[in-house]
């Protein structure tokens, strides 16, 4: 029994406390309450007590056993039929109250879970929000997102109570865990409540630096909440979407251009210098961000480039070969005006031959491919763009993907049919192919129906039409009545449009006239009507077929079309005419209005025409209408007599009479309806309303003159810290300060897709795709095959030149050449290796400068002698492969040129003043093998030439491809050459050592049926002909791993034999050294905080306490330069992964006795890791 | 751009709303019913509907309306797709996606819609993502093929339906005997549009679960119809004479064949011997079904008799269309197969199937 009342304790306390407000109100009627009868005195005397009494009082009735007994039935009977639904309502809040302030989280979540559903039911349940909102700091989690869910739905209503839960997000934003964070700010960004915009303010802008894109992304979010809740923050805002626009990740992308276009789609030029990174980053972007990206580019290039249709659209104009049909009659309109502005167009086509700005090419063919997605409003979105934007003979790709998507949803169809439509009329032979995907089904709904017509009378020519015809026969069976109209008047449309099948059409339509189905009928009683309008003198007979439809007809619209014609055409059927109007006037009074105004018209004409027969009917037709109950037909009536009828009144009008009645009246043009849509922009609702919609934004004219293409240019980073990187010299910041200074400008790369966190679909191939995209938008596209042919006489010159000339002259020489070269830098991009090699050799002077330093390090960080001959030898056979070469550039080489085009800049540093260059490549280079021995050639000093310098490091590991005994006599080593591979700045370069151990020679050594995983790629090595019996030979392949150490498979083949061989990297390899100044890396590294940052205890090797031994042993566990650092006790490298370029930095911490800790920064935490146990391992052994 | 949404049975009553902005009254709605009293059928709703201060936009999906409230520019379609998302994440979720479903799990229905729009802006709605944040309640993987077409037109459309049920990051690579047979393709973004262009394999990390994984068109039919239907115009009768064939199905049956016939309004009554299956005449919806089941090759079903019309009645003037439904097994019309699926980026060995089946879509016969 307590137990029970313990039970029962809570609920009937809530009643109980409930009860004794209401009580007062509703005493009286609970008191006549049937039900409650036999409780009632109890109820009343216990009701009028407080609930404090009340407590005492069931205390002591639990404990009288019979008063409890009276509690447990009162319960149920106050929640069921005795409270009725009055109290019902109230008493459950009360008791999700309770819910909400117990300890139970299973409890609170229940009573959550019932609060959100009566919300979601669209019920108020404001009045909980106090006790709500206490509740957001609760831990579980579950309750923590329904509290959200309720805060944002009411936190507008409840603005003070709001405010209490604001700290609690404050303190959110601050949380390590980024998903926090970002639904911190997402709840506090949704609470619309002004006195927090400052706070929102501030929370957006730390957000947007915040080093997890997610966060960016929610940040970018918040930006048009607080917009929305407070206009006068827009500059700001502004700010805050200038910095996010400049975000390199695909996450943040879409949302921050949705920003844009919320908050200032004004502000174009903040587009300029992300234009070519959007176009890239875009395939990668998620779809719905596409699309809003999509749209803002559409916008954009309409302001930034040229019609590429200018010429065209001119020539077609004067040859007045592929008009419009609809188009004539204003052609003829303001003939003058167009002549006009075609000579002006023509003067400017000859003054200016149309080319493609590259920028306009690039965002065509970045868009292209997505007309594939499978998101029906991206494939619309790349549509409208190709219509708008593309040169026409290129429109026709969005076709067949239009054509895909009307086999969607039938919402999808809707709008795409109508934009299919509009696009119809200016570009009909783009759809024609497809004419018979625009076939009716019968289950297309009417509307679809309707449409798909439309389309297909647009797409009526003479070759089509008789199909089309034969089509619209079908149809015209149809039991859908609305569409069998709808086919007629496309019948109508067909015939005007296309003199050939005029006639035929009218005989089917004639045909028509004897339908069973009167509104058939009817509405072609309407079209003919069009039709014979414009050559009525034909016709007579079907004028008087139609006439004695009036018997049957009863469509007011068509009796009034009949009576018109009759009217109209009654010389052609002077024996008719009269006998209709005397009919009509029989039933004039039954008649409907229209046909009533056509029948004092008809009466007007015949009296004008034909009084004598017709006299006498006019009259009693008048007479018979001045006393109709419509205004209309009385004012009609009395107009017409007056003016008809001569009288002594009458006014000089009358004379014109006939004039009025009987001018010539011109044809009816048949539209569609979709004519002159298009300055809408396609896909937009705007378009599909025909009218503005609220914040639609103009789809600009074309530019009569290209803007400054310029300001796309993003500014140029140095290369320094990319060619540094050729050199683990830590003292290196001593060598120029110039250099130094430049170095702070330094901007990180745009392309380079190095997040890694962008998503889990992301890609793997798309880093490269961006990259390559990069690289054409920088303009230099056209140029390719140019640059190519200067490559190889560039080649063939630098060889003449090793040895003959001397280095002054030869520095002087390429002064020159350099400065020849400017003005054409942007096509000649090749030539500009040259300069770069000549950099490279000014630092290995200065590193030799500072080699006494610290000799251990030049080893470590410069290949060995032995090797530089080996790649020598190879570097020889590339040449030879590249002369035969005759093809224009693949991407890869492109790609290098672009790096290459850039650091020459650095070179200018020392020689000139720095002349900024447009490209900006994401990926780190630096000199691949074959340029090293390039460079030997073109030394300027002897210094450069020394051994010592371009010795690689001893410590480079060589590992096992294949076994002397498994290859029967061909043994292989390869050995990661931390070189870069200059064909591809992505692969790894491998260098390969073959070594025949046989008797006899082997041929053709190759490799074969490369196995990768997917998104690696390889460059395989040129062919081996010939390796005799004893020797070794040497050649490199690169690999681009992807950042990760699966291994490449492939199968080493010799002319008689193939060996499946695999190359694994340890991930040391998968990067390459960076350099950094104490301050950037303290920089990156506080950025890459939590969980991209991991760290161990170790204890040192014996051997290896002093810093020297450390440096060694990391820089040879992984590729890695050292970065200058004050204190001895730590030492620090830097490195970015080959692949995606993100950073890697890497602390070793000394303590006393051997005792360390190891920290490893890096985005790619599966990278971290690895190399966390690789260098630990190094470390300790 | 979202900014509120309604989710509205057939019978006019608001299940769900849920608004992401400033509350909207529901009286927006009106202008909504008043459309949808007008049409006769509820595909007949006007997507798109212009109101005095809102735009209202809406699908119809498993006898449910999910209206969205719009109050500036945005690309119809853009909400369409998104509405459509909305609805598939429902199904995927419970199963189906209908009226007591939404009802009995209204709240998790409305933190999905919750994390699926930030201030009307989608923000998940992958799937797979939503299924890490909001708990849901077998692996298979098929290719299905849905065939539309009449004689006058045909087309296959048919799509690679994937269920991945994969740990870590596996890298699939899924490559065709016969890629030159897609006309036309779309796919999920998880995959590689250059690769495909360039080599015609698809190769994609799969996110996990039911995705679709590829929409293709091709041509092709697999039956043929050999058909009679006429009305005479003395006496009140008709005749009727269906025989149906098999065209290039490769040997494989042709099951669940059930042929669907709207007649005209004036046929009174059937009277018909099929040689194979069941016929039923639905006298008040006059809807005549001829279940066949599978395709005997031997001996063609046949399906002849006639026809008992109004009397005093007109001959219908319009003969009506038989629309046509199959299944084949094991076979995708297209003749597309699958050559081999190989798994990169992870070590183990995953379990691998394909399933092909053909299913008539729209087949219409004209007579």
């Amino acid at each position: 029994m307590t137990t029970m009342q313990r039970l029962l304790q809570l609920p009937v306390n809530a009643v109980n406390i409930v009860k004794t407000v209401q009580s007062q109100v509703q005493g009286q009627e609970e008191d006549k309450s049937p039900v409650l009868t036999p409780d009632n005195a109890q109820h009343s005397w216990y009701s009028a007590l407080q609930p404090d009494e009340l407590r005492h009082l069931r205390s002591g009735g639990s404990g009288g056993g019979g008063g409890g007994g009276d509690h447990e039935e009162r319960a149920p009977l106050e929640d069921g039929s005795g409270g009725g639904s009055f109290q019902s309502q109230p008493l459950r809040h009360d008791d999700l109250k309770e819910m909400l302030d117990s300890n139970k989280d299973s409890l609170k979540l229940e009573a959550m879970k019932r609060i959100v559903a009566m919300i979601a039911r669209g019920k108020n349940a404001s009045d909980l929000f106090p006790a709500v909102v206490k509740n957001v700091a609760c831990k579980n989690i579950e309750v923590k997102k329904l509290v959200y869910v309720y805060l944002v739905r009411y936190a507008e209503e409840q603005q003070d109570l709001a405010l209490l839960s604001i700290s609690t997000f404050q303190r959110g934003l601050k949380d390590p865990n980024q998903l926090i964070r970002a639904s911190a700010l997402r709840v506090l960004s949704s609470i619309r409540v002004t006195i927090i915009v400052p706070i929102m303010m501030l929370a957006i802008k730390e957000a947007a630096s915040d080093m997890s894109p997610y966060v960016r992304k929610t940040a970018a979010h918040a930006i048009p909440k607080l917009y929305s809740l407070d206009p006068e923050q827009k500059d700001q805002l502004i700010e805050v979407i200038e910095k996010l626009l400049a975000d390199k990740t695909t996450l943040v992308a879409g949302s921050v251009v949705m920003a844009f276009e919320e908050v200032c789609p004004e502000r174009i030029d903040l587009i300029h210098k992300n234009y070519r990174k959007l176009c890239n980053l875009l395939i990668d972007v998620e779809e719905w961000g596409q699309v809003v990206i999509i749209n803002m580019l559409t916008r954009y290039a309409r302001t930034q480039f040229l019609n590429p249709n200018m010429n065209e659209s001119l020539l077609e104009e004067g040859s007045g070969g592929d008009k419009t049909f609809y188009g004539s009659d204003e052609d003829e309109d303001d003939d003058e005006e167009e002549k006009d502005k075609k000579e002006e167009a023509h003067a400017m086509a000859k003054r200016k031959p149309y080319v493609m700005d590259p920028d306009h090419r690039l965002l065509l063919r970045n868009t292209k491919p997505l007309l594939q997605s499978r998101n029906a409003a991206v494939v619309m979105a790349v549509a409208q763009l190709y219509f708008h934007l593309a040169p026409k003979a290129e429109v026709g790709v969005i076709a067949k993907a239009l054509v895909r998507l009307l086999r969607s949803h039938s919402e999808v169809q809707y709008v795409v049919l109508q934009n299919v439509a509009t696009m119809t009329i200016k570009r009909r032979g783009m759809f024609e192919p497809y004419l018979k995907s625009f076939y009716i089904r019968s289950t297309d709904p009417t509307q679809i129906k309707v449409l798909k017509l439309e389309v297909l009378t647009n797409l009526a020519n003479e070759t089509n039409i008789s199909t089309i015809l034969r089509e619209f026969q079908t149809y015209i069976k149809s039991m859908d009545k609305d569409f069998v109209a709808a086919t007629i008047q496309a019948i109508g449309r067909c015939a005007t449009n296309i003199g050939e099948v005029r006639d035929t059409c009218l005989n089917g339509l004639v045909q028509l006239l004897s339908n069973r189905d009167e509104l058939v009928v009817a509405e072609s009683v309407v079209v003919i009507k069009k039709l014979l309008q414009m050559q009525p003198e034909k016709h007579s007979d079907i004028i008087k077929h139609m006439a004695k439809l009036t018997d049957n007809i009863q469509v007011p619209m068509a009796r009034a079309s009949i009576l018109w014609l009759i009217g109209e055409y009654c010389e052609h059927v002077p024996k008719i005419a009269p006998d209709v109007l005397r009919k009509m006037a029989k039933s004039f009074t039954n008649e409907e209005d229209i046909v009533k105004l056509q029948i004092i018209n008809l009466a007007a004409k015949l009296y004008l025409t034909n009084s004598k027969q017709t006299k006498l009917l006019t009259q009693y037709v008048l007479n018979l209408a001045k006393y109709d109950q419509n205004y209309d037909i009385r004012d009609r009536a009395r107009f017409i007599r007056q003016l008809i009828v001569p009288t002594e009144k009458s006014g000089a009008l009358s004379k014109y009479a006939k004039k009025l009645f009987l001018a010539l009246k011109p044809a009816p043009v048949l539209e569609s309806p979709f004519k002159d849509r298009d300055h809408f922009q396609l896909g937009s609702l705007s378009h599909l309303l025909n009218a503005k919609a609220g914040g639609y934004q103009e789809l600009p004219d074309w530019p009569e003159a290209a803007p400054d293409p310029s300001v796309r240019n993003v500014e140029v980073f140095t290369l320094l810290e990319r060619v540094t990187t050729l050199t683990s010299v830590p003292e290196w910041t001593k060598c120029s300060s110039r250099e130094k200074r430049k170095e702070k400008k330094v901007e990180k790369p745009f392309y380079s897709d190095s997040e890694g966190e962008s998503g889990p679909t992301e890609s793997a191939d798309s880093e490269s795709d961006s990259a390559s995209g990069s690289e054409s938008g920088s303009g230099s596209e056209e140029s390719g095959s140019g640059s190519e042919s200067e490559e190889s006489e560039e080649g063939s010159e630098s060889e003449e030149e090793e040895e003959e000339e001397d280095e002054d002259e030869k520095d002087k020489k390429k002064k020159k050449k350099q400065e020849l070269k400017k003005p054409v830098q942007e096509s000649e991009s090749e030539q500009s290796s040259e300069e770069e090699r000549k950099h490279q050799r000014k630092m290995k002077q200065c590193k030799s400068d500072t080699e006494s330093e610290s000799e251990e390090e030049d080893s470590e960080s410069e290949s060995s002698h032995s090797e530089s001959e080996d790649s020598e030898s190879e570097v020889e056979v590339k040449k030879k492969k590249k002369a035969a070469e005759s093809k224009p550039p693949s991407k890869p080489v492109k790609k290098e040129s672009k790096k290459e085009k850039k650091e020459m800049s650095l070179l200018d540093l020392d020689d000139f003043e720095p002349t900024p260059s447009p490209q900006v490549t994401p990926v780190n280079t630096f000199l691949s093998n074959s340029l090293v021995t390039d460079l030997e050639g073109l030394s300027l000093s002897d210094a450069v030439l020394s051994p010592a310098t371009i010795a690689p490091s001893s410590a480079l590991k060589s590992y096992e491809l294949l076994h002397r005994i498994t290859g029967e006599g061909l043994s292989v080593e390869y050995c990661f050459s931390r070189q870069p591979f200059s064909p591809d700045a992505n692969m790894v370069a491998v260098q390969m050592q073959f070594t025949n151990n046989a008797t006899s020679e082997t041929k053709n050594l190759h490799m074969e049926d490369v196995k990768l995983q997917s998104g690696m790629r390889v460059k395989e090595f040129p062919e081996i002909e010939l390796l005799p019996a004893g020797e070794t030979a040497t050649a490199v392949m690169g690999i681009d791993f992807c950042d990760s150490t699966q291994a490449a498979n492939f199968q080493l083949c010799t002319h008689t034999r193939k060996f499946f061989v695999s190359i694994q990297p340890p991930v040391g390899e998968l990067m390459r050294p960076v350099f950094l100044t104490e301050n950037e890396f303290k920089k990156e590294q506080g950025q890459l905080m939590g969980m991209n940052e991991i760290t161990e205890k170790l204890t040192l090797d014996v051997k290896c306490r002093n810093e020297h031994a450390i440096v060694q042993r990391v820089t040879t566990a992984a590729n890695l330069s050292r970065v200058p650092c004050g204190s001895d006790k730590e030492c620090r490298f830097a490195g970015r992964t080959v692949n995606s370029s993100s950073l890697v930095l890497v602390t070793v911490a000394t303590k006393e006795e051997g005792a360390a800790q190891l920290t490893v920064n890096c985005e790619k935490m599966v990278i971290g890791t690895m190399l966390v146990k690789d260098i630990l391992l190094a470390l300790t052994q | 751009m979202i900014h509120s949404l309604f989710l509205i049975n057939h019978t006019g009553d608001i299940i769900l709303e849920k608004h992401w902005k400033s509350v909207i009254g529901r009286s927006v709605c009106d202008y909504f019913f008043e459309a949808k009293e007008k049409a006769v059928d509820p595909e007949d709703v006007p997507p798109v509907l212009q109101t005095p201060h809102h735009y209202l936009i809406s699908i119809y999906k498993g006898k449910l309306f999910f209206l969205s409230v719009i109050q500036t520019e945005v690309p119809p379609l853009f909400v369409i797709e998104f509405l459509h998302r909305v609805a598939d994440t429902i199904q995927d979720y419970f199963g189906e996606c209908s009226e007591g479903v939404i009802k009995d799990n209204v709240v998790t229905v409305y933190e999905l819609l919750e994390e699926m729009l930030d201030n009307g802006f989608p923000l998940a709605t992958e799937s797979n993502v939503l299924k890490e944040m909001i708990r849901p309640p077998t692996i298979l993987r098929s290719v299905v093929n849905t065939l539309t077409g009449t004689p006058v037109f045909a087309e296959i459309q048919g799509v690679i339906e994937a269920c991945v049920r994969l740990t870590g990051m596996p890298d699939l690579t899924l490559s065709f005997m016969n890629p030159r047979l897609l006309d036309d393709v779309s796919f999920h973004p998880c995959v590689r549009f250059k690769r495909w262009e360039s080599e015609h394999v698809l190769s994609f990390i799969p996110p996990d679960g039911n995705f679709t994984l590829m929409n293709y068109h091709s041509r092709g039919h697999p039956v043929y119809v050999k058909q009679s239907i006429s009305f005479f115009e003395t006496g009140p009768s008709g005749r009727l004479d269906i025989t149906i064939g098999p065209k290039q199905t490769m040997g494989k049956t042709v099951e669940s064949l059930k042929v669907t016939i709207h007649m005209p309004k004036t046929v009174l009554n059937a009277n018909l011997t099929a040689s194979q299956g069941n016929y039923t005449y639905d006298l008040a919806t006059k809807v005549l079904v001829w279940d066949i089941g599978k395709l005997n090759t031997q001996k063609l079903p046949n399906l002849r008799g006639s026809l008992s019309t109004q009397v005093g009645a007109p001959k219908p003037e319009d003969n009506p269309t038989l629309n046509i439904d199959l299944k084949i097994q094991q076979m995708a019309i297209s003749g597309l197969k699958v050559s081999r699926l190989d798994m990169y980026g992870e070590k183990y060995k995953p379990f691998k199937g394909v399933k092909y089946l053909t299913k008539a879509g729209k087949f219409q016969v004209r007579t």
